[in-house]
């Protein structure tokens, strides 16, 4: 009873903060307690990546196992080269990225433009193969960024694929981003605008 | 399959191809349809003169308009009831055959002299008219499930996109989802993990906002030639709606934000799975979990029962579908947070979390394919919308910019929301250009294309693809058709 008087009591301060400014949803005192704690158990099976490795999942793989996931489970769509199909192409491009020419697109695949190889297995596992999303184990899709990664001269050897080892992999255009600067300031336009 | 696809010219050639395809296809229908604003003279007998009519000498909206596209459609707007049944008449669609959304019935000669449908009929959930045909276009990718339909903002009248009509873009299919089960799970570096069920989401306090939602790939075609016809193809993915849900801040209080929490993970449940990385300064300032789209339940394709509303943000980010949040000290450098939607620079850098849509506008009539039917007087109107805040000011040029002046601004003028412009215009039968430029609240002016090329290159031919937002050229010749071209 206590409580939800004092409940009320902070909902209704709360409402006239509300009314002060239509979108303000800025510090929010009150605690409603709707929903319920979840669970490890509840949170077990979602995954997701942070490019230090954090919060990607146990297992590991191989390439030569990856070679096998590719062609059975990759290949029909991204081509036995890895040169895209129906899915985008996979390999290639260095060296394209920096180019000023309106006729020629530059190349941006997985060895030429992806920063991170932890986005590579969490990409894979959340939503590839396309028509059965999820279906990988997790050491499988270890293994299958692994042989992509192979592919793509990026990673050499037999060091089973894992979290540490994702983490550690320098991806050639690790330092191809910057942030944003927007916005632009604009000079006046042209006085002498044609048709072009 | 991405937006463009980065393999090679050849193919990203074809693929714009199938999207000047599709275009096309739409546009061979439309101008059979006498209720299309690219309705073609060509398909249909002259008109009868209707009784009573004194179309000759007057203002061209009072004629009957069943000869002329865009004019016709202004008459359907008007409704110049003469002209209305005369078009209503012309353009019986085919029994058994009405357009997406609506139900055939019968049309009969005087429908003041026969009662109209019961009153229950419809099963208690409306349809639009059988005469109004305006779909959203798909992008023919080898796949339908990774693809992307576009507004037919030519159509629109008023800011708010119809629910239906609103612009898609969606990465593995519309995700089917039953509400009495979906849960959205909060967890990471949180006080306490939560799982919140579609019924405690509504039960907490809601607010409402109009907001526009804008793909950042809106008009990747048009950086190095026109390419697309239509404003539909130019701009098509840029749509308005009524949100209505709960304040993130609200959700992120109620599991308690960990100290050095800095960013926060949205992930939706549909076949893609889709994330987002979005900063906790943001989530906190005005991001809200929607589930209520113009006054009903958001749609299926817009992301039923609950999308991030991440105001003024690209589209992509407006994760549909959502069933979890992680928080997190960095960003989570997704798939589409690096191999998409970063603006690649002639430099080599790409410029990352380019997150905010810069004010844009542009005249949605007349544009693209639509026909003028003589000199006289014709209302121009579009749109103009910021990420930053309101809009401003609109001024439009008929010369091509050389010359400008101010657009009347329809109100509601909402932050982050689109504004109709309005500009009265008499055109002379010469040649013109029609152009808008917008400035927005932070005094952002909307640069014309080459302004924008010069800052940002044009390193292909869709440059680096995403945040186009110059100024649009609709060229008028002096049989009064109207076309896409560049002029800067
Ligand atoms: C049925 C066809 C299909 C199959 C099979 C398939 N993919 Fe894909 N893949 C796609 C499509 C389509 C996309 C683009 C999805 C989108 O639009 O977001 C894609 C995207 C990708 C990307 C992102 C590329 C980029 O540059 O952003 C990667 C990586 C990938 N797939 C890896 C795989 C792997 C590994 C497998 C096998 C385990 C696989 N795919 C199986 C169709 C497929």
């Amino acid at each position: 009873m206590f409580t939800t008087t004092k409940l009320f009591l902070q909902v209704t301060a709360c409402g006239a903060l509300f009314a002060l400014n239509t979108y303000a949803v800025g510090a929010d005192p009150v605690r409603y307690g709707f929903g319920e704690p979840a669970s490890a158990h509840d949170l077990q099976d979602f995954v997701s990546s942070l490019p230090d490795g954090r919060d990607l999942p146990a297992g590991s793989g191989t390439i030569s196992r990856g070679k096998q996931v590719y062609d059975e489970k990759c290949a029909s769509c991204h081509g036995q080269k890895m040169e895209g199909g129906v899915g985008d192409r996979l390999l290639g491009g260095r060296g394209t990225l920096v180019n000023n020419d309106p006729k020629k697109a530059p190349v941006k695949t997985v060895e030429s433009y992806w920063p991170y190889a932890t986005t590579l297995f969490d990409y894979i596992k959340r939503a590839m193969p396309f028509y059965t999303p999820g279906s990988l184990t997790n050491d499988e899709v270890y293994s299958v960024t692994g042989y992509i990664l192979s592919e793509a001269n990026i990673l050499k050897g037999d060091e089973p694929i894992t979290a540490e080892s994702l983490a550690k992999v320098a991806m050639p255009n690790r330092d191809g981003f910057i942030p944003d600067h927007r916005p632009d300031h604009f000079k006046p336009a042209d006085k002498h605008p044609r048709l072009r | 399959m991405s937006i463009l696809d980065p393999n090679s010219d050849a193919k990203n050639k074809l693929k714009i191809a199938s999207l000047v395809e599709a275009e096309e296809a739409f546009l061979a229908k439309a101008r059979t349809n006498a209720n299309s604003v690219y309705f073609s003279q060509h398909h249909i007998e002259p008109a009868k003169p209707v009784k009573g009519d004194s179309s000759k000498g007057v203002d061209p909206l009072q004629r009957p308009q069943n000869r002329r596209h865009f004019l016709a459609s202004v008459a359907v707007l008007a409704s110049s009831s003469v002209a209305g049944r005369a078009i209503a008449q012309t353009t019986t669609p085919p029994e058994g055959k009405a357009p997406p959304g609506a139900v055939w019935r019968s049309v009969p000669e005087d429908a003041t002299k026969i009662p109209g449908t019961a009153i229950g009929e419809d099963g208690g959930y409306g349809t639009r008219s059988q005469f109004e045909t305006e779909v959203r276009w798909r992008f023919g990718t080898k796949t339908p499930l990774s693809s992307w339909s576009m507004t037919p903002l030519e159509h629109g009248v008023g800011i708010i996109t119809p629910s239906g009509l609103h612009f898609e873009r969606d990465h593995g299919g519309i995700a089917t989802i039953d509400p009495a089960t979906h849960k959205v799970f909060v967890h990471g570096m949180v006080k306490q993990p939560k799982k919140f069920s579609m019924l405690d989401v509504k039960r907490f306090p809601s607010i409402s906002r109009i907001l526009f939602i804008e793909c950042s790939g809106n008009g990747l075609t048009e950086w190095s030639k026109p390419t697309l016809k239509t404003v539909q193809g130019t701009h098509g993915l840029v749509s308005t709606s009524e949100w209505t849900g709960v304040p993130l801040s609200t959700i992120l209080n109620e599991v308690g934000v960990k100290s050095g929490a800095k960013w926060l993970l949205v992930e939706g449940g549909d076949a893609a799975v889709m994330t987002r990385s979005i900063p906790i300064d943001k989530a906190m300032k005005d991001c809200f979990l929607a589930y209520g789209q113009n006054g009903e339940a958001i749609r299926p394709e817009q992301g039923y029962p609950l999308r991030l509303i991440a105001p003024g943000y690209e589209g992509n980010t407006h994760i549909k579908w959502v069933r979890r949040i992680e928080l997190s000290d960095k960003p989570f450098m997704t798939r589409e947070e690096t191999s998409k939607y970063t603006d690649l620079l002639p430099s080599g850098k790409a410029v990352q979390f380019s997150l905010i849509m810069d004010a844009k506008s542009v005249i949605t009539r007349p544009s693209g394919e639509m026909t003028l039917s003589g000199p006289g007087f014709y209302e121009i109107t579009g749109l103009a919308w910021s990420g930053r805040g309101r809009i401003k000011r609109v001024d439009v040029s008929t010369d091509g910019g050389r010359t400008w002046k101010p657009a009347g601004l329809q109100g509601p003028i909402l932050p982050i929301c689109q504004t109709r412009f309005r500009f009265p215009w008499v055109w002379d039968g010469k040649e013109a250009i029609l152009q808008s430029r917008c400035v927005d609240e932070t005094g952002y002016v909307q640069p014309t294309l080459g302004q924008l090329i010069e800052v940002r290159g044009l390193n292909g031919p869709i440059g680096s693809i995403y945040h186009l937002n110059a100024i649009q050229s609709w060229k008028v010749d002096t049989e009064g058709r109207v076309s896409n071209v560049h002029y800067y």
